[in-house]
């Protein structure tokens, strides 16, 4: 019930396991468990709950994990097909000309 | 800036550090009850630094967070009777799962502020508590090549810090989970109808004007039924989109979350129709009331399908996935609704 899972076979995360070190990091950063461990080595073990934020190639040392990481946001993906600055939560800008509400959505 | 949660000040080696309360004042409720509406939402921020929780020393742990005020509130509410250096980077107000994302919570920041805050002076230890979702921005192991400070990623939620503190910096596999329940659906609820409800204010006086126009019973008598039936069917939109959908989440059918959307506008325009034309006694030909059985779950879908924005889980892959359908029938059902609707007013 509480396991929420969104569309199935559309994430590009992927593991070179040849590459990992068994460090488990990627277990640890992860928010939805996506990794297990197996004779010492990461395994991806639930890939559609993937929901690509990139914690585990961001922490990953021996760059064994790869995904095309990116706010799952309509509104952004809205505002980048339209040439905008991506509004959503995440809109980062100087500090000093943060326009007003563009609160649009999320978080 | 003027900042009332300080109550005091801790003598260190690098001079006195500000002394946080754990403790949350009416005001700091009232501000966090305004964020959530949206209200003052871009710049509610804490100056980023080093603070003392409690009477930390030279040993006690340094918890890292965002300097958006609801993140640094709810750190510092979890920490009564304990002691503990809390570094805030600056992430421009911006919560730690979203400024790891965009990067502003990243390696770069933290070790500039480090090194700013002259940490190295302030602790014996060289280690910092980092919640665990400011992975995507903070690569652990560059962290300690970089400043020889050792990242220890803890919970997800602050509540969980004290247990993950007390047995031995251990995070259980339900706190290392980040789940989307009710609560937290519903409370991210307000933020999108406020902005929804916007868009609508500019929206809804056409409609009654448009209702009034074509009315064959003169003009005031349309705004009085078909405007109204407008008004309604429209806020309705905005219910089922905004509000039921999230709410209803896990149990509408579907993964994607503009066709969860789209049901709920559908069941919601059946509840309208009825309520309007049987309850209210409003008078609309068939062709008005097809209309509405296009136009509100289009918008309602459209609604919803922003909501991926708030969600935990949606990727980015999905929801691209999702707008190649989703986009096309949105616009196709909304201007289809708006086509009846206005042709059987003036046209049909």
């Amino acid at each position: 019930m509480e396991k929420m899972i969104y569309l199935k076979n559309v994430v590009t995360l992927q593991l070179n396991e040849k590459n990992c070190t068994g460090c488990s990091i990627c277990m640890v950063v992860c928010p939805h468990a996506v990794f297990i461990m197996n004779n010492g080595r990461a395994q991806i073990s639930n890939r559609d709950a993937c929901m690509e934020c990139g914690a585990c190639a961001m922490n990953c040392p021996s760059e064994a994990l790869t995904v095309e990481t990116g706010v799952g946001c309509a509104a952004a993906v809205i505002n980048t097909a339209l040439g905008r600055e991506g509004s959503c939560c995440c809109i980062i800008e100087a500090k000093n000309d943060l326009p007003k509400d563009q609160s649009k959505s999320c978080c | 800036m003027n900042q009332p949660f300080i109550i005091g000040s801790v003598q260190t080696p690098i001079g006195d550090v500000p002394k946080i309360s754990s403790e949350l004042s009416w005001s700091d409720h009232w501000g966090n009850f305004k964020a959530r509406w949206g209200v003052g939402r871009m710049h509610y921020t804490v100056d980023p630094g080093l603070y003392a929780l409690g009477e930390p020393n030279e040993q006690s742990p340094v918890l890292v967070t965002a300097n958006y005020k609801m993140s640094f509130d709810r750190l510092r509410e979890t920490f009564s009777n304990r002691h503990a250096w809390i570094l805030v980077l600056d992430t421009n107000g911006i919560n730690v799962w979203c400024a790891a994302g965009k990067g502003t919570f990243g390696t770069d920041e933290l070790v500039r502020r480090i090194e700013f805050s002259r940490l190295n002076d302030v602790v014996s230890h060289r280690e910092l508590i980092l919640p665990q979702l400011a992975g995507p921005g903070v690569a652990a192991y560059k962290v300690k090549k970089r400043i020889g400070f050792k990242v220890i990623f803890g919970p997800i939620q602050a509540r969980d810090l004290p247990k993950f503190l007390d047995t031995g910096m251990k995070a259980t596999p339900e706190m290392r989970r980040k789940t989307f329940r009710m609560y937290e659906r519903v409370i991210l609820i307000p933020v999108e109808l406020v902005s929804a409800l916007k868009w609508s204010l500019l929206i809804l006086p056409g409609f009654l004007l448009l209702g009034g126009l074509g009315a064959s019973s003169g003009f005031w008598q349309g705004v009085l039924s078909d405007g109204l039936f407008a008004v309604l069917n429209m806020l309705g939109a905005l219910l089922a989109g905004a509000v039921l959908t999230p709410i209803l989440l896990p149990w509408l059918p579907g993964r994607a979350f503009s066709q969860k959307g789209l049901i709920m506008g559908l069941i919601t325009t059946l509840f309208i129709t009825l309520f309007g034309v049987f309850y209210l006694d409003i008078r609309q030909d068939y062709l008005s009331i097809l209309a509405w059985f296009f136009l509100t779950p289009a918008v309602s879908a459209f609604l919803a399908m922003n909501f991926t924005g708030a969600s935990t889980y949606t990727s980015l892959s999905g929801v691209k996935k999702e707008m190649q359908w989703a986009v096309p029938l949105e616009i196709v059902g909304g201007m289809a609704g708006l086509i009846l609707w206005v042709g059987s007013r003036f046209i049909f």
